[in-house]
């Protein structure tokens, strides 16, 4: 702490942070993604990433995807206050390496340069379900779908090839098999 | 078809549903469709405060000292953000309040209207729920959510954002079933499991160093929880502790209370807590100015942790027992279960427990509490022991402000009864105690309710003097007149090398003369020779009274852990001070 002469203790032991993702389901209502993310910034939690979008219309449930990084205790305490949060229906916490569960994130990039590099970076591309959605003599648009930090790779990788835009939608994730995540 | 309704109306008749009886708030341009409704609805009185911080605070008052809901109504803009603290002094503490604001006409909402500003955004923060009604037609089934998310589970304030066309527009009154009957608190059930209870008794049985600490918890779980409270801590014969806002759950001048725990309780309180084996907590949440240094925190015991709100365990502390359920019920299900098995635990256990006694009676005899008094001047501890003395025959409601009066109240005052102690601790806010101290004599017209205040803070809401008068609310504001802000200036000295950067007010009003402007009574007790006869003449006027009590201006509170400190290094009077405050010890507080 910068003032030690402080009315609070001191801050001591650290934990180890890892990276969870904390998926929740929602009423589709208004300020309901501003309560969650309120919430987040409010008590401090990180968020990496964010995705949303409404998966039933009929119902007006949206899924809400969050990466975020934390000690475990902090991990419970995300979990614990999106469930007191009313419009949240479950919460689940999936933890990176946990091996059943998929996890992907899409981005696009729009690589602009001499045709030489251009195939260069689209032969990077390839090694994660590539689509090119435009293409020019000069540039192309690319579509890649992978984890997040392959993506962080390939964005690095394609830096001096001509990468002039990305943009990428944040991690979604989902269990392997037969399972749903049923309300805990 | 059903009858249509206004807006208006149908806020109206779902208060009435609510069996609510008194609102209180402040009129603006875009609630006055509400306003102009109230005249047909005789069974709701409204209490004009004079800020609406003002009518929320006494909204709280209120609330806390009847166990019923408080209700706020307030205007669009200032009047919302004027609220504000009110809503999130309620959050921190627990307090049950429905808000309702005027907002701007639905087609100016956006546009920077006169008196908008974004309600809904700014106290989503500090409120469990919030909505803007966007359609008449949800309004009776908002109104009817709003009541029920703000009184169960871990209670809280709600607001509803109503739009001046909203009050206007016509509805149906339709509230639909089990709508969110879902979750509304973050629990699923409240049904007990009976696995949790027997490990509990079984953690009972075997400790030999016991403590109870218990929290609001108790006490906002209605009056039954405090009568089981005391059932099982006089089964077991353990000791027991509380926090500021647990004061009363269990009799302040009984044997097994040690008194209150924390930065400023009591030395036999927080050495049990630290060396006891086992440390019950029931509605308490391990808050910073109880736990001290958090690793050094009670570093023997196991723990048992009761609280309605799961968020609430592990947050600070983990335990080895936690149980998400409301404080009654558990309790009611442990004292079953206790009683069935557990015959001739009574006996076993006195022993078991001798020793602990023992050593809690030594911390006992270090007085913590004591101070030297004087005869020239008051001392505020005097101050209160005396209030306390002349008021303890009659059931008595006290509020504070908050600084060193608050804790000197908290030490000195001794609580019988639940709901009888209001301040606001979580938050921390000054000019609390005035304003709540009016909802609590709305609540409770015949009782004898008392504002232990500090001359810094009554000024940060005095303007609701006027509010008393109105309603002729007999209330007694008790100030602790030392001209400084007390706990501010006893920081700086033992932190900030007596430098009182701005904590002494160069200019008071002369309170006597202010309680007469108002038209209030005032009093005012300069030595320890004229304290008594001053508060019962204080006490017997049916009016309004600003007691001026004119104290010691460099009183410590003491005892009291610094910052940084675990609970077996406490300061228990200036002797200490001197060798504690080394350069090491200032980088530590």
């Amino acid at each position: 702490m910068s003032n030690p002469k402080s009315a609070y203790s001191q801050p001591t032991k650290f934990g180890k942070e890892n990276h969870h993702i904390i998926v929740v389901w929602v009423d589709n209502e208004a300020g309901v993604l501003a309560r969650v993310i309120g919430l987040f910034s409010g008590r401090g939690y990180n968020i990496e990433s964010l995705a949303v979008a409404e998966i039933d219309k009929k119902k007006h449930l949206s899924r809400i995807t969050i990466v975020t990084k934390g000690t475990p205790e902090v991990i419970q305490q995300i979990k614990l206050q999106l469930g007191k949060l009313i419009p949240v229906h479950k919460v689940a916490d999936f933890s990176r390496d946990d091996p059943k569960i998929l996890f992907r994130e899409l981005a696009l990039f729009k690589v602009v340069g001499a045709i030489k590099k251009l195939d260069k970076a689209k032969k990077l591309c390839k090694k994660h379900n590539a689509i090119i959605l435009d293409k020019t003599k000069k540039s192309f648009v690319v579509q890649v779908t992978a984890l997040r930090r392959e993506i962080d790779k390939l964005t690095i990788a394609l830096k001096p090839l001509g990468l002039i835009s990305a943009s990428r939608t944040g991690a979604i994730a989902m269990t392997k098999g037969k399972e749903i995540f049923i309300k805990n | 078809m059903p009858k249509l309704l206004s807006g208006a109306e149908i806020v109206f008749k779902s208060l009435e549903d609510q069996k609510v009886e008194y609102i209180f708030g402040y009129p603006g341009g875009a609630v006055l469709p509400i306003y102009d409704e109230l005249k047909n609805h005789k069974s709701i009185k409204h209490i004009l405060a004079r800020h609406e911080q003002g009518a929320g605070h006494a909204a709280e008052g209120y609330a806390r000292s009847s166990g019923k809901p408080g209700v706020l109504l307030v205007t669009s803009g200032p009047g919302a953000t004027n609220a504000v603290t009110a809503l999130t002094d309620a959050y921190m503490d627990s307090i049950p309040i429905v808000c309702i604001s005027g907002q701007v006409p639905t087609h100016l909402i956006g546009t920077d209207a006169f008196q908008e500003c974004d309600t809904t955004g700014i106290t989503r923060p500090c409120t469990k729920h919030n909505w803007l009604v966007k359609d008449v037609n949800d309004l009776a089934d908002i109104m009817n959510q709003a009541f029920k998310i703000a009184t169960t589970g871990r209670p809280g304030p709600v607001l509803v954002d109503i739009p001046k066309d909203i009050q206007f527009d016509k509805g149906a009154y339709k509230i639909s079933k089990n709508k969110l009957e879902k979750k509304l608190n973050g629990t699923l059930s409240n049904k007990i499991n009976l696995k949790e209870v027997d490990k509990f008794i079984e953690m009972i049985k075997k400790s030999s160093k016991p403590i109870f600490y218990t929290g609001g918890g108790v006490i906002n779980s209605g009056p039954k929880a405090s009568q089981l409270l005391k059932e099982i801590v006089l089964l077991t014969g353990f000791p027991i502790t509380s926090t500021l806002q647990g004061l009363g759950a269990y009799p302040g001048d009984d044997p097994q209370f040690l008194g209150m725990l924390g930065m400023h309780g009591t030395y036999e309180a927080n050495n049990a807590m630290h060396d006891c084996d086992l440390m019950i907590n029931i509605g308490a949440r391990f808050d910073d100015r109880i736990t001290g240094k958090i690793d050094e925190f009670s570093p023997k015991s196991k723990k048992i942790h009761i609280d309605i709100d799961p968020s609430s365990i592990g947050k600070n502390v983990k335990v080895d027992l936690a149980i998400t359920s409301d404080v009654t019920e558990l309790l009611k299900a442990v004292l079953k279960s206790f009683k069935e098995k557990n015959k001739n635990f009574i006996n076993s256990n006195k022993q078991k427990t001798a020793n602990w006694w023992s050593q809690i009676d030594k911390w006992r005899e270090k007085k913590s509490l004591n101070f030297k008094n004087s005869k020239e001047t008051i001392k505020p501890q005097h101050a209160v022991q005396r209030l306390y003395e002349l008021t303890k025959d009659q059931d008595t409601f006290i509020t504070t402000e908050v600084g060193q009066h608050q804790m000197w109240a908290a030490q000195h005052y001794k609580f019988n009864k639940p709901n009888r102690w209001m301040t606001s601790g979580g938050l921390g806010t000054m000019g609390y105690g005035l304003p709540a101290a009016i909802g609590v004599q709305i609540a409770h017209p015949k009782k004898l309710v008392i504002d232990i205040a500090g001359e810094a803070s009554i000024l940060m809401n005095i303007q609701e003097m006027s509010t008393a008068i109105q309603y002729r609310l007999p209330i007694k504001i008790f100030i602790l007149n030392n001209e400084y802000m007390g706990m501010v200036r006893q920081w700086q000295e033992l932190l900030h090398d007596k430098n009182y950067s701005e904590s002494y007010t160069e200019a008071l009003p002369d309170f006597v003369k202010l309680a007469e402007a108002y038209g209030a009574v005032g009093i005012r007790a300069k030595t320890p020779n004229e304290l008594d006869e001053k508060i019962k003449e204080m006490i017997n006027l049916d009016k309004p009274v600003i007691f001026d009590c004119v104290v010691d201006k460099v009183e410590n509170c003491y005892p009291m852990i610094p910052s940084g400190k675990p609970h077996n290094q406490m300061l228990l009077g200036p002797e200490d001070e001197k060798e504690e405050v080394s350069d090491e010890g200032k980088t530590l507080v």
